[in-house]
């Protein structure tokens, strides 16, 4: 039997050239799907353009892309009427990241507390359904007049709007850490504090961390819409203002600003998680 | 009689459900176990076996009698017990050096000797080449060896196992099986283990005791007097451990016709 030749298509040279070819085809498919993802892009902008240019739809209230075009050139070359583009940028990003880092820290926090306290949980469960059903952006107006116009207010929304999320995934991912895991733990000798850093912590962290992604974008929105209820400065002002002077492009033009904020840190959270959680299997 | 390492003495169980229903999950259990002896506890299905488990650990006190270990009544989780359940246990974010060093190191060991510690240990389950692996890289029987290498690093005198192999398939079983008996006579300790499996348990034990239906009661205790050391693929077709199979086969079909 194991003298036997083996048969000549299954050679190593002959599997090496099947699975170039193999190789070839994914690559192919690969640039295949970036293409038309970009011709997707091209003919949406082109339809837009030429349908606002025939006057299919009105341009003043819908805008176009070489207006909205313009007016990015415009901001980036001489700035906007509350300053340069890059301060709007940085203050909006800086109320959003101060927002994101202290909802996401007290939302972990009192997850955690929370979901290793029974009665604690029994408790306060009640409450936080409740305050996490109220749509809290409405919570802005409060914070404006509380607050001020300066910084503080804008913060201050976004930790409301990333705390809850973080804050329901957090416990969440404690009170779903594996009974079995807990008490293997505590029979190799793990102390309650060993217990929750060593076992509960990291089981519930790809939950906190799916939330983390989530709630980037949360503060975001707490940031932009704390700018369009008051502020001196930021991007939501720049679209408020823009709102106020009837110029679509204008909101538009900051809206890809947003965007382009968004999904750089959306970007590096994805990193960020990649490293976290190695240790969980590619399928998941 | 200070000796035995786990003292059953006239114990009952009363246990509280969730949704507040009381129900007896074990009346009037005996039991005594040597220190260095291998004793396997075999029941139909939901009897309370795993119980008896959770008693010795503390996780559970007897409603009535007593519970003692080492000639001392059971309080809290003792140090000398090691424990191997049936799901998965291991940590899924440490890999295999730092699952099996996790012991060591919850007890205050510096994480560089238990590193060392732990790397020994390894080894010795077969696994010396994947320390730096994680849990979901390995087969089922690996990780089962970690689980194995993670209970014995920390020298339990007293091991308690959970059906620890039904999840594997028989042939991966068969190969765990000798590797327990292997760290077992290593390490001295005495060994209570629970399954739904008559061969392993008559393979495996000193003796087996069986239990009823619930709720439980000890039913019959067999010396299995079959020589060590044992070798799994041969011990199971030893004419004396088909009659001992056979006899406790008839004991369990009883319990199944009285449910």
């Amino acid at each position: 039997m194991t003298d036997m030749a083996l048969p000549a298509a299954l050679s190593d040279e002959n599997l090496a050239r099947e699975s170039e070819i193999a190789h070839a085809h994914i690559r192919r498919r690969r640039w295949m799907i970036i293409s038309l993802r970009f011709a997707v892009l091209i003919v949406a902008l082109i339809l837009w353009e030429v349908a606002a240019r025939k006057k299919w739809i009105d341009p003043f209230f819908y805008a176009q892309p070489s207006a909205i075009w313009d007016q990015l050139v415009d901001w980036t070359q001489n700035g906007t009427s509350q300053g340069s583009l890059w301060r709007q940028v940085q203050v909006t990003l800086e109320e959003t990241v101060i927002g994101f880092l202290i909802g996401a820290v007290a939302g972990v926090f009192c997850g955690i507390v929370l979901g290793r306290n029974k009665l604690l949980s029994d408790i306060f469960s009640l409450y936080i359904q409740i305050a996490n059903s109220i749509p809290r952006v409405v919570l802005g107006s409060i914070f404006v007049i509380a607050l001020g116009l300066g910084m503080a207010s804008k913060v201050a929304l976004a930790v409301v709007m990333v705390f809850f999320v973080v804050f329901n995934n957090a416990f969440q991912g404690v009170r779903e850490a594996d009974k079995y895991l807990i008490a293997n733990a505590q029979i190799l000798g793990a102390s309650p504090r060993q217990l929750t850093t060593a076992v509960v912590i990291p089981s519930a962290m790809s939950w906190i961390l799916a939330s983390l992604h989530v709630s980037f974008g949360f503060a975001l929105v707490g940031a932009v819409v704390g700018e369009f209820l008051g502020a001196k400065e930021g991007i939501g002002l720049l679209i408020s203002t823009a709102q106020g002077a009837f110029n679509a492009a204008g909101v538009f033009a900051a809206m890809i600003v947003l965007a382009v904020v968004a999904l750089a840190a959306d970007f590096l959270l994805t990193r960020l998680e990649k490293r976290m959680l190695k240790w969980r299997p590619a399928a998941f | 009689m200070s000796e035995s390492a786990i003292e059953f003495k006239d114990v009952s169980l009363r246990f509280i459900s969730q949704d507040g229903q009381a129900t007896v999950a074990l009346r009037n259990f005996n039991m005594s176990v040597a220190k260095g002896e291998f004793i396997a506890i075999v029941g139909p299905t939901g009897c309370g076996k795993s119980t008896t488990l959770n008693m010795i650990t503390g996780l559970l006190k007897p409603t009535v009698g007593e519970v003692s270990i080492m000639g001392q009544k059971v309080s809290g989780i003792d140090p000398r017990i090691g424990f191997v359940f049936q799901a998965d246990a291991v940590f899924p974010w440490r890999n295999v050096l730092d699952n099996v060093a996790a012991g060591p190191m919850f007890r205050g060991m510096d994480k560089k000797e238990a590193r060392e510690l732990a790397q020994g240990w390894i080894a010795r389950v077969g696994l010396g080449k994947f320390g730096k692996h994680y849990p979901h890289q390995l087969s089922g029987g690996m990780r089962k060896r970690v689980a194995l290498a993670q209970t014995f690093i920390n020298k339990p005198e007293i091991l308690l196992m959970d059906e620890p192999f039904s999840a594997l398939d028989m042939q991966t079983r068969t190969l765990m099986q000798d590797e327990l008996l292997q760290l077992w006579s290593e390490s001295g300790g005495s060994v209570v283990f629970v399954t739904h499996d008559i061969e392993e348990a008559i393979a495996l034990a000193d003796r087996v005791f069986v239990l009823s239906a619930r709720p439980a009661r000890l039913k019959q205790v067999y010396e299995i007097d079959l020589p060590r050391p044992r070798v799994m693929a041969e011990v199971r077709y030893d004419p004396r451990f088909i009659e001992l199979s056979k006899h406790i086969w008839n004991d369990l079909r009883d319990e199944a016709v009285l449910q």
